[in-house]
């Protein structure tokens, strides 16, 4: 038989369906509705990875999405998921899967060494390891850690899978579908709300999946299960999504949803996406999120066969696989009893019952009676046999005085432990809720519900059958109620069998073994035993806060589920503290891990940031120009000829620029329309300008500043009419001005009748730059008598270009001649394409960002966010002429009087001359006064400008030094590692100093 | 993310359709120059940053992109009032007891 752990019969498999897998390459049997899991088992599989730090064999814990141990990666098309928990792989014909964190193999592992090296490993190991010495961290530790801590190893390629998104609202949310969320699902439908039911297995039911010998409505609860599934599915007001885990609860009732879409699919449809985000906006939750079963902490409790009992019970009757052909099941509660019972009702040995409590209750010694199985009261497992599967297990007879005496050994194959029960309060927490501590539960519980949210069932400490259901039909309606206001006649139905049943345990068992010898593990999958955590405590660890980051307890992907009651209960004890003092640390989001895909969405590639490109874009591409990303725009850099390197293209075309002309694209530039009675007025408050007097037909160079006195942002501002201006603002700064106006306008000055809009994407702007920059444009300008008398510098008409009607500007950031042309965007290309091929009759130049860059700096042109950092005020700049100095207030005026604004030692602007004129400086560079200074001494200044000038054939700079103005015609330095750089500080023109060049 | 109530547009939206600006009725001077230094520094820097109630400057930026104002509780991010720009600062104490803290 190929399935040698396979039942008879029985479980929710569909065993006509054989589907052949491969773990390690090796090739098992399993069938349509198990788990990877499931399968393994059914093979006899129990060891399927190595442990995170010790490298210890593990198996398979759990059977849900709190696995610890069973990590595996599943390959498809050629590439490896890691991580994946066995517990939730549903198998599918094909299906790959590895383990992880093994070398050389899964049997014999090198790594396992660490297990031997262990008193090399305590907690705080990371701390107390790599503290010294400082170099040894790069070299040494890292690299031994990385290799040999760990989980699976990172695809190596791009994600070829989509993934989608989708935005939900309803009335009611139920997040868990056993017997509470189908109850409280049905009850909110039948009022007519719109109701959302996830749950994060493949298969809805929960518990009652794997419930033998109750019923419900006289029925089998799967068949219950079924009849209620179909029910809803029927229902126009339910939304159902199996496969779906409600990872998040954020604020104002935000539930975030993955959904896995095609992952258990052997060939999925290429058309749907791997996992599906829902962001859903619930007017009302329930949480049925159930309850966990908790690991018993004695020594050994981690070899692979040890499992959790009611997981062991999950695979029998939900799976149909027996967890051992001899199985030794160690409880301090009730309910582990039934998966005793039911496993011996299929035939298995059950080795015995090893309950801790002196008198377990007297209807389930009778039962056990009846089956023959053993029963050991009153003792305890003090440790296990066996390495890569377990083989027995010692017991201990607990003694009144608090001791253990040795109990023997008892042979098994398998374990099966339950240290009681703990409420998921994951989402209860997740939505700011503080959990409050149930003493007769002995669990932590929600307490007062801050969103509009209600936990019933298990995930509140609530057990049994006919208990969760009541609770879930009563929370179905009362959600419902609160949500629409509407109410219904609900059915409750009852059941009987699945009685809730008492006991439990918390915190390390006593034994009579070697206590510095041995490992109990609280967090198996971050390798953290309950020594770990005492040790902690003695080192001065009093918070459970710190306790978790200092051991790692409860900072695996489970986020402590499994194992933070257990640490608590160890840490109190070791702090003799009551476990209330001791504290909780809070479950964040995500519930259970969250691929990365999945927050992404579409946003990768093309859609990862939006790509803004200006009418010319086409041609630069055809034209081989390179491209530089200024924020969203791809703007062109520079266009090299053939055998030209970026120094030679933009000398090149500097130098055209200055000697005939040159054509830039400046559509880039952020442009607002202002408009309104009182739009000078607003003007004249905004920017440091005066702005009354500026006649319609001119423009003005304006200055921003915030209002602490700080330049934020400049541009040429035109006044088309008395009533409309024209204002330019930098590329990166033009949704942050256009925001800033509205600021002020909305909330300072409503007063104000003006209206502002953002026409950046209005408008394609062509720069003709250089002395024959009248004539190109001339021939396509009509409307405007061009001259420089009519038409001078700053200047701004309305006029048409190639019969489409422009703005046309005469302004220079270059100190050439210079016309800038706006027409509307969708005539940009043909106005680009058209000067383009102008100015090659005059021998001029298409020019880049680079360019523009060089010629301003010769200018002394500053560019805002370059040149200045956010501590600039417009005297640091060298320009106070942009002040209006009669003007009443403007934003900044004030905070420009500030006393440290106008105290002495300001870092000004300056330019800076190498002494050797082939020398450029670094941008960033730092300037000191002493050509070596002394380590620590600090930099006057840095250099905020560099670039080689074709105009000058020599290199120039710009820089902010501290009292720079005062400093002109004195040497400076810039240390740098191969040597330090002497400089004059000079002023900020550096060609053209009277201007000449622009007025023609 | 927050679900945010625009009093232009009189509907309830996702936080991403707004932005949030500080702390709201910080009037600026309305003439800066009778202001002493101290108070210019409190008007551009001094924030209470309140733990509890407080009322924000916030813009429906993605939507109708007026500025208005909302009173929240920092703690728990439950809004308990939404009202347009240059409407009087309510009376927070008595939202706060209202709301029951
Ligand atoms: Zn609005």
């Amino acid at each position: 038989m190929s399935q040698p752990f396979r039942t008879e019969k029985g479980g929710r498999i569909d065993r006509a369906e054989q589907l052949t897998f491969t773990f390690d390459g090796e090739e098992m049997q399993g069938h349509k509705g198990d788990t990877l899991a499931s399968a393994l088992l059914a093979n006899g599989v129990h060891l399927v990875g190595r442990s995170f730090k010790y490298h210890r064999p593990r198996g398979i814990l759990t059977a849900g999405s709190e696995e610890p141990n069973a990590l595996v990666g599943v390959y498809r098309n050629g590439d490896q998921t890691p991580n994946l928990r066995a517990t939730q792989v549903e198998l599918y014909r094909g299906l790959e899967a590895v383990s992880q964190n093994r070398f050389p193999s899964l049997g014999f592992d090198i790594g396992a060494v660490n297990d031997l090296l262990s008193p090399l490993f305590p907690a705080g190991f990371y701390y107390k390891t790599f503290m010294w010495p400082h170099a040894f961290w790069d070299r040494v530790y890292e690299p031994i850690i990385r290799s040999a801590a760990g989980l699976g190893k990172p695809p190596k390629n791009p994600d070829h899978d989509f993934y989608g998104n989708i935005y939900a609202h309803c009335d009611v949310l139920v997040v868990g579908s056993g017997p509470t969320g189908l109850a409280a699902a049905l009850a909110a439908a039948e009022t007519g709300a719109k109701v959302m039911l996830v749950d994060e297995q493949a298969e809805f039911g929960g518990s009652l999946l794997s419930e033998a010998g109750a019923s419900i409505d006289g029925k089998d609860p799967a068949e219950f299960v079924a009849e209620t599934i179909a029910k809803l599915a029927a229902m126009d007001n339910v939304t159902l999504l199996p496969r779906t885990t409600a990872f998040g609860y954020f604020a104002h009732n935000y539930i975030s949803l993955a959904e896995r879409v095609t992952e258990h699919l052997p060939t999925p449809d290429p058309k749907l996406p791997r996992e599906r985000l829902w962001q859903v906006r619930a007017k009302e939750v329930v949480i049925a999120a159930g309850a966990i079963e908790r690991p018993m902490v004695f020594p050994e409790n981690d070899r692979p066969g040890i499992l959790l009992a009611d997981a062991g019970r999950t695979y029998l009757n939900r799976y149909g696989v027996k967890v051992g052909h001899k199985v030794l099941v160690a409880t301090a509660c009730d309910s582990a009893w039934q998966a005793a019972f039911d496993l011996a009702d299929h035939g298995v040995d059950v080795a015995a019952i090893v309950d801790m409590r002196e008198t377990p209750p007297e209807s389930l010694m009778s039962i056990a009676e009846a089956r023959g199985i053993r029963v050991e009261a009153g003792c305890v497992v003090t440790g296990t046999l066996g390495r890569k599967r377990v083989k027995g297990a010692l017991l201990g007879r607990m003694m009144t005085s608090g001791q253990v005496a040795s109990g023997g050994q008892i042979d098994c194959d398998a374990l099966l432990m339950s240290g009681g029960w703990t409420p998921t309060v994951s989402l209860y927490s997740q939505s700011r809720g503080k959990v409050v501590w149930d003493a007769d539960k002995g669990a932590y519980v929600p307490g007062r519900s801050v969103q509009k949210e209600r936990s019933a069932g298990g995930a509140k400490g609530l057990y049994g059958l006919q208990a969760t259901l009541e609770d879930g039909y009563a929370a179905g309606e009362e959600a419902a109620k609160t949500a629409t206001g509407k109410s219904a006649k609900v059915t409750y139905v009852s059941a009987s069998g699945g009685e809730a049943g008492s006991g439990g345990i918390l915190g390390a068992l006593p034994h009579d073994r070697n206590a510095s010898r041995v490992k109990a593990f609280v967090d198996y999958q971050n390798d953290v035993t309950a020594k770990d955590v005492k040790l902690a405590v003695r080192e001065g660890m009093q918070s459970i806060e710190h306790i978790k980051r200092y051991t790692t307890t409860g900072m695996a992907t489970d986020q402590g589920r499994l194992s933070n009651m257990n640490a608590l209960e160890i840490a109190s004890g070791a702090l003799q503290k009551p476990m209330t003092d001791v504290g909780l640390t809070t479950f964040r989001q995500p519930y259970t891990p969250t691929t990365f895909g999945l927050f992404a969405g579409i946003s990768r590639g093309d859609f990862f940031d939006p790509v803004r490109k200006t009418p010319s874009h086409d041609w630069v591409v055809e034209n081989g120009g390179v491209f530089e990303d200024v924020s969203q725009w791809k703007r062109a850099w520079y266009f090299p000829k053939s055998g030209e390197d970026m120094h030679a293209a933009v000398a090149r075309e500097c130098k055209t620029a200055r000697e005939s002309v040159g054509l830039f694209d400046a559509s880039t530039l952020g442009k607002i329309e202002i408009v309104g009675p009182d739009a000078a007025e607003f003007l004249e408050r905004m920017y440091t300008n005066p702005w009354k007097k500026l006649a319609p037909g001119r423009c003005r160079y304006g200055l921003l500043l915030n209002d602490a006195g700080f330049i934020t942002d400049d541009g040429v501002i035109g006044r088309l009419a008395e009533d409309r201006f024209h204002v330019t603002t930098t590329t990166g700064g033009a949704p942050s001005v256009f925001a800033t106006m509205e600021d002020y306008l909305q909330t300072e000055w409503p007063d104000l009748d003006v209206w502002i809009t953002s026409t950046t994407e209005q408008f394609a702007v062509a720069a003709v730059q250089g002395p024959k920059a009248r004539e190109v444009i001339a021939p396509f300008i009509e409307g405007l008598d061009l001259s420089a008398d009519a038409f001078p510098h700053m200047s701004v008409k309305e006029a048409t270009f190639c019969g489409v009607p422009c703005r046309l500007f005469r302004i220079s950031f270059t100190g050439e001649l210079g016309f800038e042309i706006n027409v509307p965007r969708r005539h940009g290309k043909m106005m680009w394409e058209t000067l383009a091929k102008e100015i090659e009759k005059h021998n001029g130049t298409v020019y880049g960002t680079e360019t523009m860059h060089v010629l301003r700096a010769e200018k002394g042109y500053i560019i805002v966010g370059q040149d200045t950092d956010g501590t600039v005020t417009p005297q640091d700049a060298g320009m106070t002429w942009a002040i209006g100095k009669k003007k009443f207030d403007f934003v900044g005026k004030r905070g420009l009087a500030r006393p440290d604004l106008v105290a002495d030692g300001r870092k000004q602007l300056v330019g800076l001359l190498t002494k050797d004129p082939k020398v450029k400086l670094e941008e960033g560079a730092q300037i000191t006064t002493a050509e070596q200074p002394a380590t620590g001494t600090p930099a006057e200044g840095h250099v905020t400008s560099s670039y080689y000038s074709p105009a000058l054939d020599r290199t120039i700079a710009l820089a902010i030094v501290k009292n720079g103005h005062a400093l002109e015609g004195k040497t400076l330095y810039v240390p740098m590692p191969t040597g330090s750089i002497p400089v004059e500080v000079t002023g900020t023109v550096f060609y053209d100093k009277e201007g000449a060049r622009i007025n023609v | 993310m927050l679900l945010i109530y625009c009093p232009y547009c009189q509907v309830e939206r996702a936080e991403t359709e707004f932005a949030c600006r500080g702390e709201a009725h910080i009037a600026r001077p309305a003439d800066p120059s009778q202001t002493t230094d101290e108070e210019w520094v409190e008007f551009l820097y001094m924030r209470d940053n309140t733990k509890g109630i407080a009322a924000e400057r916030w813009r429906h930026i993605h939507g109708c992109g007026r500025f208005f104002n909302a009173v929240r509780d920092t703690v728990s991010d439950n809004f308990l009032k939404f009202y347009k720009a240059g409407e009087p600062k309510p009376d927070l104490e008595a939202l706060a007891k209202e709301a029951g803290k």
